[in-house]
């Protein structure tokens, strides 16, 4: 059985003036003990999935289930079965971190002792705050407390919705370190991040756009099906480089990625020398073939044409 | 990029009582200049921000802002900069233009160049069918370049970002680092905060505070280099991960 089963799901939302259709015909599922990641921007759909599945939202069209019961049939069963962290801080801001947890523990008729192992190694982390109220905790420490309270009676879904966004990359490691040790412990997890290094993390990854998905797979079988070399160019003044790169006739897409422009050509086996000579008042420049990342996948994917410049 | 300096400070420190939230901090950013200023949560970086934006008096140490002190001559910063922030940028119930035309007004510039200026900046975002709706009705990733343009729609020296580039698609987030680079090319100084490492690796150089302190301070090559890491991300983790705050 899947732990997470979702068929040709669609929702819209309507206003005066329009409908949006917020979830288009979304298809996969996540197999028990997975770590699934739906990746995308704000806007593309994420969280309606999430709360789909966490029966808090009727889907227009589609069928979904979790752990073999219906989302909206067996709601009342789902709700035993599954943790959910969403992605705004949803805790009792004036209780404190023990007072959150206790609350959370005796809605679902059980007790910190009871579960204490599956969230020890977060809790610890807590402890020397516990008696502050949750509200006045750093981003950081808000995001272990609700994964806590999402974990206190044992779920074996968790529904994890942007819950490193605007936390910081040493604690954002630690979580995600946290999160594997909830895979060994048989807990499936779909979680949901707006940053593409993140992708990398999972088992498996939707790329979602517009409440579209684009592709699941592996993060690695995802970066493999880059179509194209891929060049990381750099020179002396990058914001020139980046116009001339735009501007050169055989140019498919160049995007600013930090340090170095990627660039992708649209021949089969570009001729190197002649960007060099076109680029060749440019000082200090680099080119080199690199491998694409996820992001590099999912621009393609988009299908934008290249931006122009503002 | 050349060696004018906009951002001067020396030994900036503010005190919360006995705790202390920037420790003399010292550093300089040059004209145009794409500076980032990151630092693990609760490490001093909103502080800093306000003390060097005119709205919070530091307990000791110095900062010129555009060459005007933190001390006595706040307003004139306050006119010579621009800020933007993921949270709050602009009116939602106000249209395009009533935006463009409040913040013109706001900091001071004549009807007929605000005119000038709006159908300019209008124009070159290709908003023209959309300048008469609400500002709450764009996506998101319009949102943030129109932030970002509005910011900078008085030529300010230097222009505040705070985290501007969350949650937007990998497209959208390239055109307003375009927008970025264009300011810097034209001469604005570009001071970022941010959480997410590889948009550091777009500044020219980088600081890193970890409780109240600057630990590191250098290009994005050159902190690699210097701890002998990958990524920013790795730089930022060695220096962040002993951090005694951020509760």
């Amino acid at each position: 059985m899947n732990a997470i089963e979702l068929n040709n799901i669609t929702k819209t939302y309507r206003t005066k003036k329009n409908v949006v259709t917020a979830v288009d015909d979304v298809s996969f599922s996540v197999t028990e003990g997975e770590i699934f990641g739906l990746i995308g921007p704000d806007g593309s759909g994420k969280t309606s999935i999430f709360r789909i599945l966490t029966t808090l939202l009727l889907a227009d069209k589609g069928i979904a289930a979790v752990l073999g019961n219906d989302v909206v049939k067996d709601w009342k069963a789902i709700r035993d079965i599954v943790g959910y962290m969403p992605g705004r801080f949803s805790l009792y801001q004036d209780l404190t971190v023990e007072e959150n947890l206790e609350f959370f523990a005796t809605i679902f008729n059980t007790t910190i002792q009871a579960n204490y192992e599956l969230i020890s190694d977060i809790y610890v982390q807590l402890e020397p705050f516990k008696k502050r109220r949750a509200g006045k905790l750093s981003g950081g420490m808000k995001q272990k407390l609700a994964l806590c309270c999402a974990l206190i009676h044992k779920p074996k879904v968790l529904f994890l919705d942007e819950p490193t966004t605007g936390v910081d990359p040493v604690s954002r490691k630690e979580f995600w370190e946290m999160l594997k040790r909830l895979k060994a412990q048989g807990i499936s997890i779909l979680v949901s991040t707006p940053y593409m290094d993140e992708a990398n993390l999972c088992d498996r990854i939707a790329l979602i756009q517009s409440g579209k998905i684009l592709e699941i797979d592996t993060p690695q079988k995802i970066v493999n099906r880059f179509d194209k070399n891929l060049y990381a160019v750099k020179s002396k003044s990058m914001f020139n480089l980046l116009n001339d790169l735009r501007a050169y006739s055989k140019t498919e897409s160049c995007f600013a990625f930090g340090q170095y422009h990627h660039l992708v050509l649209n021949e089969e086996q570009p001729d190197l020398n002649e960007l060099k000579t076109y680029l060749q008042n440019h000082s200090e420049l680099e080119i080199n073939q690199i491998k694409p990342g996820i992001e590099d996948r999912f621009m393609r994917l988009m299908k934008k044409p290249i931006p122009t410049l503002p | 990029m050349n060696n004018e300096i906009v951002i001067k400070t020396d030994k900036l420190t503010k005190k919360f009582g006995d705790f202390v939230a920037v420790s003399e901090v010292t550093f300089e950013v040059s004209k145009g200049e794409i500076f980032g200023f990151l630092g693990a949560n609760g490490a001093g970086k909103t502080t800093a921000m306000k003390m060097l934006i005119g709205i919070s008096k530091p307990s000791s140490g110095n900062a010129a802002i555009a060459g005007f002190d933190v001390y006595k001559e706040t307003e004139k910063i306050k006119r010579s900069i621009g800020y933007m922030s993921q949270k709050f940028s602009l009116y939602e119930d106000l249209a395009i233009n009533e935006n463009i035309i409040l913040f013109g007004g706001i900091y001071g510039l004549s009807d007929s160049e605000i005119e000038k200026r709006r159908s300019e900046l209008i124009a070159k975002l290709n908003l023209q069918s959309e300048a008469d709706k609400l500002v709450g009705s764009l996506p998101l990733g319009w949102k943030q370049k129109l932030a970002f343009s509005i910011a900078i729609f008085h030529t300010p020296k230097i222009v505040f970002l705070d985290e501007p580039t969350g949650g937007v698609d990998p497209i959208t987030r390239r055109q307003f680092w375009d927008m970025i680079y264009e300011a810097s090319h034209n001469g604005i100084t570009v001071f970022v905060t941010t959480h997410y490492m590889d948009e550091a690796e777009y500044c020219d150089r980088v600081s890193i505070m970890v409780d109240g302190v600057i630990k590191a301070l250098d290009s994005p090559a050159g902190l690699k280099k210097q701890f002998n890491a990958n990524s920013m991300d790795e730089v930022f983790i060695m220096l962040a991960r002993d951090a005694k705050r951020g509760e």
